[in-house]
């Protein structure tokens, strides 16, 4: 569905400017969860704003539908880190799930039900009147993925949407994150920096490298549909494609030592 | 979660508590003046009870609907196109970087150009009338709605200009429902300062080519050693100005409550 060819991205500098992505390609299928994990300050939110349109790779092409991307596509969603900075602050909940339904031009009634439906879906009933800047920071990531879900997508771009929210919310989100998946049957791209959220959420993880990010191997993730926080991270199966994700961002080139990553102890775990 | 309600209740005491503080010194001021006047026989500082009766005989009476309402409806309609201007033209440098380019010397120099100076502009274009007037507010007064607006556009956060584009909202709705309000707060404070000059020059093209006007009322009571009447004149004006920035700050705090409370909520956080 949605296919990346080779798509490079060199900012412009002085000697040939910088090179933050080089040659990566993959494709993603119809329903899929794909997660694109590397280390900090890699490519990664590059990549992402090429895939959504919002950026025009420099080489390379992305295609939905075999159709090139040369703008934010239809019944694509992105989620974007910073939820305080991407909910529109004069609206109330309600307005900013309600934005891109109203400019589809959606007929009040049926935009009502929509938008009613994606609060309730992400477990957010009642809060509809209130402004984001009152609700907490994980309440205001549900929203922002509400406001995802109602618009109907596809395809969702996620870029490290639980990186700001505490530990036992980021948990929470991630379950949330995989039931919407399954519910809604869309395909979903999640950008991370850590190795567990990747694998633990994934049906597929893209592994990326240190700047000029380029792919270091794609993987499919085989663990049951049905994941749980405790039960799913203590399977065997779980450790051994963590650690071999680890080896492979450590072994990325162009670093040093991968202390940047998030998950430090990977290594020691048998497998 | 219940902090609005709490917040609306306790900031509407807090306001008139600041009401009442505000009030104190203006009430002394007051009572010093009429206190002090009393007995003056200067000619030129007439006492305030003097005054207080000429701006009771000026201004309740015919003169309301000859120079009053005139007055305001220049100042209104000045103030009105120089924000809708200031706004318009402002969205458009905001969002080109060729318009801005193009643009910027010309609305610098424009600027620095004291506004009483194009009074006589104003009057070769325009002739006498209430054009000339309105044109001279308008010209005098748009600079800082336009300037505010062309940084409120250009400081638009990327994340949000991101989401808007990521949901494709475009067109009218982008202008309305994103742009507008993300560069409202540098936009009201430009027009707070568009709304005092444009009383400003009011008075001041008033006090060219006769006609009618709170500006030239006090002009002639001045010429004809009508002092008290010239007082009351000028003591309208400042009272003009007062409502108008109670009147501008009430919108304000209607318009601008989300920034106020999402400001307060960060702060919490941190």
């Amino acid at each position: 569905m949605l296919s990346i060819d080779r798509v490079g991205m060199r900012w412009p500098g002085p000697d040939g400017g910088t090179e933050a992505i080089r040659e990566i390609s993959f494709d993603v299928g119809e329903g899929d969860f794909v997660c694109l994990v590397g280390p900090s300050g890699c490519g990664k939110t590059t990549l992402l704003k090429c895939l959504s349109g919002l950026l025009t790779a420099t080489s390379g092409r992305v295609a939905l539908h075999d159709r090139p991307i040369d703008g934010p596509p239809e019944r694509m969603a992105v989620v974007f880190q910073e939820y305080g900075r991407s909910l529109f602050p004069w609206m109330t909940v309600h307005g900013n799930v309600a934005l891109p339904l109203r400019q589809q031009k959606m007929p009040k009634a049926e935009r009502e039900r929509a938008v009613a439906a994606a609060l309730a879906a992400v477990d957010l009933p009642g809060v509809a009147r209130q402004y984001p800047w009152q609700l907490s920071g994980g309440m205001q990531q549900r929203v922002a993925i509400a406001r995802a879900l109602a618009y109907q997508p596809e395809i969702m771009l996620m870029d490290e949407p639980f990186a700001s929210v505490d530990a036992q919310t980021r948990a929470d989100l991630e379950d949330l994150i995989r039931s919407v998946w399954r519910e809604y049957g869309m395909s979903v791209v999640l950008v991370t920096h850590d190795i567990d959220e990747a694998v633990y959420l994934g049906e597929r993880v893209v592994v990326l490298s240190d700047k000029p990010t380029v792919v270091r191997e794609e993987l499919a993730v085989d663990l049951p549909a049905e994941r749980d926080q405790v039960a799913t991270k203590a399977l065997p199966a779980f450790a051994e494609i963590r650690s071999h994700v680890y080896n492979l961002i450590r072994r990325s080139p162009t670093t040093g030592p991968t202390n940047r990553l998030a998950t430090p102890s990977t290594a020691d775990t048998p497998g | 979660m219940t902090a609005p309600s709490r917040s609306r209740g306790r900031g509407w005491s807090r306001r008139l508590v600041a009401l009442g503080v505000e009030a104190v010194l203006p009430v002394v001021l007051v009572v010093v003046w009429y206190l002090t006047s009393a007995g003056s026989t200067n000619f030129y500082f007439p006492p305030l009870s003097r005054i207080l009766r000429a701006f009771a005989d000026s201004w309740f009476g015919s003169r309301f609907t000859a120079d009053v309402l005139p007055s305001l409806g220049r100042a209104g309609a000045g103030f009105g196109l120089a924000v809708v201007c200031g706004v318009a033209v402002g969205l458009l440098l905001g969002s080109s970087r060729v318009a801005r380019s193009l643009f910027e010397p010309l609305v610098e120099f424009a600027r620095a150009v004291p506004p009483p100076v194009l009074v006589p502009v104003a009057v070769l274009a325009f002739g006498l009338g209430n054009s000339m007037r309105i044109s001279v507010i308008v010209a005098g007064s748009v600079w800082p709605v336009l300037l505010n607006t062309v940084e409120g556009v250009r400081g638009l956060d990327e994340v949000l200009r991101d989401t808007a584009s990521a949901y494709r909202i475009t067109g009218w709705r982008r202008i309305w429902r994103v742009i507008l309000p993300a560069a409202s707060p540098p936009i009201m404070a430009g027009v707070r300062t568009c709304l005092a000059l444009s009383l400003i020059l009011m008075v001041i093209s008033e006090m060219v080519g006769g006609g009618n006007g709170i500006g030239f009322f006090v002009q002639q009571s001045q010429r004809s050693f009508a002092l008290p009447e010239m007082w009351a004149g000028i003591l309208l004006l400042g009272l003009v100005g007062y409502l108008a920035h109670l009147v501008f700050s009430a919108v304000e705090r209607r318009l601008l409550s989300w920034h106020s409370g999402s400001r307060q909520s960060s702060r919490g956080e941190s």
